[in-house]
């Protein structure tokens, strides 16, 4: 559970995206693209879920990029190499299922594309033509576009503020795709806002749309509950019946009340930690 | 004779709802002879079959008036490793205090006249914590010891067994094997050992120091515990057997919480005791922000259920109150009445005097909130008590048109606990039961798969601690007879 390599991969306006290898030879052997792991950085510490971003099998390292937003982000991306984390536990959660689907597009929004990425490299080695989408607010904030570029047959990028790429939403993008040619399977992952958004573009045309949740957990095993979210008016747990859902089905509007639950006491926190 | 019962010390009401330090404070020395010397010393008594370990209670009573507490000590530790814990958390009214001889026959619980054989054997646990060195004892007693220890342990020499769980069934069979010459490694998922008895059981009724006490006396026999380590995502059974264990024992527990299935349960600070407690007791969110896991308190807290778990909950509930500055209002609403709730009297006493409110006979049928989407209300059926049902309890029937409301701002749903599935979902050839629960020979406890044992709330459905040690003794035994083979 030692950090071996760390990285800052952004950081301007108050936005910082940090990546940090780590070594866990039982996760390496194991994990899959789509799964997470739970992370805590000191025994006072929460325990936060983490989606594993690429695996060395060699040096028996997992990657993980996050922004840092709350304070457990905060405090992990303070760690440097040679720290170790309290404890690191998975891999957690089903894996994506990775078959050959035909015309794949996967939509990668802020953070969110570091979780995409697992999954774009598993979907090429499978022979899909990929045709990947990311969104940032500005172009310094953009990460992973050489990575997925490597992986995907087609890169497409959005800017809010128009800095790089196409001005405007990954959803502008998405739209003219979908014209374009005929899709098989379209993989979400980013802000709720951004998921939601591409859920109903998506939904229009009656493509299969999976996305990755991001609920609060606490245990991620399913002990809990915390991170339960309806889906097709049913309650699920995101820890162990998902991350991915089919994004049709999602009641985002009770996700994201329910991602917000602690938004006081998370500022009251990193105010009194200076952070 | 002394015919009056010792009261136990207890920390005042007023004082204790604003920390989380122990309530009970446990018998002096004095007070523990006395009790003892109330007991009848039965020639052929019944406690002992109340016990579900078979802890041989006359013996270890008489050694307490003997004074002889290292003696009472071996006794209880002959049955049972975690005397300190299970003196604490042992419905003890609903056994071996149930069949004491001065509990009237056909009593639903204990008569407050019987022994209090749970504070006794609190007393001598906590006795031997402190005056009795833990690995020279750590064999049976001593004419099993001739016969056992050299021969036992060679037999057994460089068999390993690996302990899925470390909860009451996992840290017991862990503790038997261990002792018996076996190497035990325990996997643990969560970041620290207890299961249960740390993130669901508060530490005003476990004290962290005593759990922690009581696992370390493992390690000192050698098991190892690894903990973050998720079994069925990291390995799985046929790995751990390629790995070099010659037998798994399953106490993966009922952890998955039920709720109710109504509309509204998925507002924001409706929690289920699960999480709630888990975030209090596990990541010491009481602390915050001292430790960083936040947990919402409000003003009008209610919890749903009747056990002990709830008990729990509502306790924690008030404690969060008072520690934040809020007025104590926290209210408990069961769909039966207080005869019939499952948990422990001593806990509803509890409850009552730190100033939890009952509501029974009540039956939710809908959450509200607000625009926000945070629970307001509560909108419930009053019920009455109709036939006794398959467990023996008057079944609550919801009375038409008897709709109310009430206000809430934080919800706790603890209405029970289903079978863990982390495991079982995939390991195919291990058989469960419609429940989820692990189906098991009753003789050997051994699953469908072979050399896989099981026991505690895996296998019987939510239990108490010593139910689960009781199962996993018995697996015990299944082990040593398939390891002898």
């Amino acid at each position: 559970m030692k950090i071996i390599h760390k990285e800052t991969l952004a950081d301007i306006q108050n936005t910082k995206i940090t990546r940090v290898d780590i070594t866990c030879p039982h996760v390496v052997r194991k994990v899959e693209p789509g799964q997470f792991i739970v992370v805590m950085v000191s025994e006072e510490g929460e325990r936060i879920p983490l989606t594993v971003v690429d695996k060395d099998i060699g040096k028996g390292t997992i990657t993980l990029i996050f922004q840092e937003v709350g304070l457990t982000t905060k405090l992990l991306g303070k760690l440097k190499i040679g720290d170790s984390l309290y404890a690191l536990a998975g891999p957690l959660g089903h894996p994506t299922e990775i078959k050959k689907y035909g015309n794949v597009i996967l939509v990668g929004g802020g953070v969110g594309i570091a979780e995409i990425y697992p999954v774009a490299k598993a979907l090429n080695e499978a022979g899909n033509h990929i045709d990947t989408v990311l969104g940032a607010r500005t172009k310094s904030l953009l990460i992973l576009e050489d990575g997925l570029k490597e992986v995907s047959n087609r890169v497409f990028v959005a800017t809010d503020d128009g800095s790089y790429g196409q001005k405007g939403f990954t959803t502008d993008i998405l739209k003219k795709l979908l014209i374009e040619r005929r899709y098989d399977l379209i993989y979400a992952v980013g802000p709720i806002p951004m998921m939601k958004s591409v859920s109903l573009v998506s939904k229009q045309s009656g493509i299969t749309t999976a996305v990755s949740l991001n609920s609060l957990m606490v245990d991620a095993t399913g002990m809990c509950g915390c991170c339960r979210v309806t889906v097709g008016g049913k309650t699920k747990f995101a820890c162990v019946d998902g991350p991915e859902f089919d994004a049709h089905l999602v009641d985002w509007e009770e996700l994201e009340r329910r991602n917000n639950i602690y938004i006081e006491k998370e500022k009251h926190i990193c105010n009194l930690h200076k952070l | 004779m002394i015919r009056e019962p010792m009261t136990v010390k207890e920390l005042e009401a007023s004082v204790r709802i604003n920390n989380f330090d122990e309530v009970v404070l446990g018998y002096t020395e004095e007070e523990a002879v006395k009790e003892a010397s109330r007991c009848l010393q039965c020639r052929n008594p019944d406690c002992i079959s109340g016990c579900p370990v078979g802890i041989d209670i006359k013996k270890f009573i008489y050694q307490i008036t003997q004074k002889d507490y290292k003696g009472a000590y071996f006794t209880i530790k002959e049955k049972n490793n975690f005397p300190s814990i299970c003196g604490r958390v042992c419905p003890a009214e609903y056994q071996c205090r149930k069949t004491c001889l001065l509990t009237k026959k056909g009593e639903p619980f204990a008569s407050p006249k019987a022994i209090n054989i749970h504070f006794l054997e609190r007393f001598i646990g906590d006795y031997g914590m402190k005056h009795c060195s833990h690995t020279s004892h750590a064999t049976p007693n001593h004419s099993d010891k001739s016969e056992a220890t050299g021969q036992v342990q060679h037999t057994f020499k460089g068999k390993k067994v690996a302990v899925i769980g470390s909860g009451p069934a996992g840290l017991c069979c862990a503790g038997e094997l261990a002792r018996r010459g076996i190497g035990v490694v325990i996997f643990e998922s969560l970041h620290k050992p207890g299961g249960v008895l740390r993130y669901g059981i508060p530490p005003f009724r476990i004290p962290r120091n005593i759990l922690d006490f009581e696992i370390d006396y493992l390690r000192k026999l050698g098991v190892e515990i690894v903990p973050n380590f998720v079994v069925g995502k990291v390995k799985n059974l046929s790995e751990l057997f390629s790995q070099g264990f010659s037998a798994v024992f399953l106490g993966l527990g009922a952890g998955i919480p039920s709720f109710l299935g109504i509309k509204g349960e998925n507002l924001c600070n409706v929690y289920s005791a699960n999480e709630f407690l888990t975030r209090v007791n596990l990541m010491g969110a009481y602390k915050f922000p001292e430790f960083h896991t936040p947990i919402n308190v409000g003003k009008n807290i209610i919890v749903i259920g009747g056990g002990n778990t709830a008990m729990d909950a509502a306790r924690v509930a008030l404690r969060l109150q008072k520690i934040n500055g809020i007025a104590p209002n926290t209210t408990v609403l069961y769909r039966r009445t207080e005869n019939e709730m499952p948990a422990r009297r001593l806990e509803i006493e509890h409850a009552k005097e730190e100033g939890i409110n009952f509501q029974f006979l009540v039956k939710p049928q809908e959450f509200i909130g607000d625009e926000k989407g945070y629970v307001k209300k509560i909108r419930s059926l009053r019920c009455k008590l109709g036939e006794p049902d398959s467990s023996g309890r008057r079944r609550p029937i919801a009375i038409e048109g008897s709709n109310f409301e009430i206000d809430t701002d934080i919800v706790v749903i603890a209405i029970g606990l289903k079978a863990n599935q982390l495991l079982t979902k995939v390991t195919p050839q291990l058989k469960t039961d419609k429940y989820g629960d692990v189906i098991v020979d009753s003789e050997t406890m051994e699953t469908s798969i072979k050399a896989v044992f099981a026991g505690g709330d895996i296998v019987g459905g939510e239990g108490t601690v010593i139910e689960a040690m009781g199962m996993a003794k018995k697996a015990v035994q299944g082990i040593l007879k398939y390891l002898l083979i």
